[in-house]
């Protein structure tokens, strides 16, 4: 026999799994939009680097402090998803902690689960606190607007909730239950405080915390898909698809290889061209249309922490360039123009990603060190992103820097960047 | 610095090739270590050694050409290619296997995207390479001469983060008797010189601070007395910064290269 609560609890999960199912087509119809990046292999090596960057979060702790709270955070969040689980299996069976029959692997789970309830609230003040009263650079580039600021804020107070609201659970089902069954370190210490308020009272407060708890979670689900939080869902798999190769790899164009050696082939050069070859697509990225899958996924997994652009040396030194702010800009380009591209492959609507939203300047300020993707704690590769744009501007538009285009013609004629004779090579000899 | 004025010896490898040889390694001089006048001495410097190590190697002389890397990374993928082809096939027709490079540009280029186009080698960065010669003990040096003299140490990105190259050179200017102070940004924290990418061959955009005078000033804080670096445009920018800050008397700028040539035994 179902009750009335368990109705309406099977309810408001289908509609929570139904809205976010919508959210993930959307997102999966600009997926398949997207350009190729590279082939994804090694699955072994994929496994351990998101043990190591994800589970371990091995790089953010190249920031201590920031570091050590986040990791706290990302920990207690994979602790309490289980219990949340088990919230899920009572609202539908209309049992109450069902999974207690697990023993001591359900005491250690629920137990730290308790902890980290209260560690994450309040580092989720500190983080308020450091967003809102502390005048913290990172976190107030250019590019992050009211609504960015908004958007982490409203984040943050979901999550604020969610900890209180389970912390309530945790101290009312012990109020009301001399007989409770898991671990609770902390909240054992606070249900005493409530010892004379009516076993009534008691229960209300439980269920109140209880369902508050489960539908702030299915709304935030179906937040997360809107907002640079849905790092939460995205940040994991962007590390294991992440590029295995040195940073200093930049991706070959295939493209490109197949010219030349037409070219330097004096028995192709001047074959006529097959048939049966697809026209050739643009070179590098204009467009939310040139966008690869690892370009799109990055900049879904970005949560605008800044580590990037605070050690950018180009922003560093007062340049345009923010390596945030051009992943922030795949996002928005894609959200502006993905869809009427789902619908319409020839779709404009006048603007480009380069010049409407990113300038020239910024992409002529990298330095190509690095810095960025190296700090990134999600292996967010900005620096193929900007090169990408180069390539674009240099080989479609030959917009390169009057400099540029100088080397490029030194480097064609004499075979260095400078203008030098090849044949005062070994002039340091002597 | 005594190695200016000597002429030296360095084998050519179509003379050696014609000869029935085949060294062993290519050094690879790059454009920096052919043209740029600070930079030919490390060529030189690097080459002494070379040849004080008795290491069976050649250059390419007048055949080598630029790697393409500023081309490549200022987006022109096709003037990269042409390049990297031309190179691949002096490289095969030489029969080469082993590369030895000082610039950390040409060495990423030559390690990790020549493969892409065909050119497998093994290729080493010369930190790495003396590195190893100096845990052997085939490379000996004199400590007394350097003994306790401060020096910081610059990262190039495309030995570091590029690379993962951080320790070679830092063992090197220890096992060399100096004292290596470290900036607060180093290693994988180091601040780029602000030549890469291309940079080197254009004006930097619009700002309020050159990125080298920034990095400069984080390499005087340490104090030392020498700023070592191990990348041809780390060098011109960091000389360039202590020219700006007036400190090119008091503080000297020496790629690793040169102060082994120095210390050599």
């Amino acid at each position: 026999m179902f009750d009335m609560s368990q109705i309406i609890f099977s309810v408001l999960l289908l509609i929570t799994i139904g809205v976010f199912a919508y959210s993930a087509y959307r997102i999966y119809q600009l997926f398949r939009l997207t350009k190729p990046a590279y082939p994804v292999k090694d699955f072994g090596k994929r496994i351990k680097r998101t043990i190591v960057n994800a589970f371990f979060q091995e790089r953010i702790f190249r920031n201590r402090i920031a570091g050590f709270m986040h990791a706290m955070v990302f920990w207690g969040f994979c602790l309490i998803l289980l219990g949340s689980i088990e919230m899920v299996i009572d609202g539908i069976a209309g049992t109450e902690r069902v999974l207690a029959s697990l023993g001591i692997v359900y005491d250690i789970i629920i137990g730290a689960g308790d902890v980290f309830a209260y560690i994450i609230a309040v580092f989720i003040i500190v983080f308020i606190f450091r967003r809102t009263v502390l005048n913290i650079k990172r976190l107030h580039g250019k590019e992050l607007q009211k609504k960015n600021h908004m958007d982490a804020l409203v984040a943050l107070s979901f999550i604020l909730i969610l900890m209180l609201t389970l912390a309530g659970m945790n101290i009312f089902y012990i109020a009301g239950h001399p007989d409770y069954v898991g671990i609770y370190p902390v909240s054992a210490i606070l249900a005493p405080l409530f010892s004379n308020v009516s076993s009534n009272t008691v229960f209300l407060i439980h269920d109140i915390c209880w369902w508050s708890h489960i539908i702030m979670i299915f709304i935030f689900a179906n937040v997360l898909p809107y907002s640079k939080h849905f790092h939460i869902f995205m940040s994991i798999p962007n590390v294991f698809f992440s590029r295995l190769t040195p940073l200093g790899k930049m991706t070959n164009m295939d493209s490109i290889t197949k010219e030349v050696k037409l070219m330097m082939n004096p028995e192709t050069a001047f074959a006529a061209a097959p048939e049966n070859e697809a026209a050739p697509t643009r070179f590098g990225i204009l467009d939310a249309e040139d966008i690869t899958w690892k370009n799109y996924i990055d900049s879904l997994a970005c949560t605008q922490c800044g580590r990037c652009t605070a050690v950018c040396p180009a922003n560093i030194t007062g340049k345009e360039l923010s390596p945030r702010k051009m992943v922030m800009n795949i996002r928005q380009r894609m959200k502006m123009k993905g869809h009427h591209l789902v619908n319409n492959p020839d779709y404009s609507d006048g603007k480009t990603l380069i010049r409407d939203l990113i300038k020239e300047e910024e992409i002529w300020a990298c330095t190509t060190c690095n810095a960025c993707a190296k700090e990134c704690p999600l292996n967010i590769d900005h620096p193929t992103f900007i090169l990408d744009l180069r390539r674009y501007l240099v080989m479609e538009e030959s917009a390169a820097p009057a400099a540029l285009n100088a080397i490029f013609s030194n480097i064609e004629n004499n075979g260095a960047p400078w203008q030098y004779s090849n044949q005062d090579r070994l002039k340091w000899t002597e | 610095m005594n190695t200016e004025s000597t002429k030296i010896s360095v084998p050519i490898m179509s003379e050696v090739f014609a000869s029935g040889k085949r060294p062993e390694y290519l050094f690879w001089v790059g454009c920096a270590g052919a043209f740029d006048n600070r930079y030919m001495k490390v060529a030189k410097a690097f080459a002494k050694i070379l040849n004080h190590l008795e290491i069976d190697y050649a250059v390419l002389g007048t055949e080598e050409t630029c790697t393409g890397d500023p081309a490549r990374r200022a987006g022109n993928e096709m003037l990269f290619q042409m390049q990297a082809m031309t190179n691949i096939e002096i490289f095969n027709m030489y029969e080469i296997k082993k590369i030895l490079t000082i610039c950390p540009h040409c060495f990423n280029i030559l390690k990790n995207e020549y493969p892409d186009l065909g050119g497998k080698y093994e290729v080493l960065h010369y930190t790495e390479f003396l590195a190893g010669l100096i845990k052997t003990k085939k490379l000996k040096t004199d400590k007394s001469k350097l003994k306790g003299q401060n020096v910081t140490y610059h990262d190039p990105c495309y030995l570091g983060r590029a690379n993962d190259i951080y320790e070679a050179p830092r063992y090197i200017i220890e096992s060399l008797g100096l004292k290596l102070i470290e900036m607060e940004k180093n290693r994988s924290f180091a601040l780029c010189c602000g030549a890469g990418g291309a940079q080197m061959f254009k004006d930097a955009e619009k700002g309020d601070k050159e990125i080298f005078i920034e990095r400069t000033e984080q390499a005087l804080t340490t104090k030392a007395g020498l700023i070592a670096t191990a990348c041809p445009f780390c060098m011109t920018m960091i000389t360039d910064g202590l020219k700006y800050k007036n400190k090119e008397e008091e503080i000297s700028n020496l790629d690793i290269a040169e102060i082994i040539a120095e210390a050599l035994i």
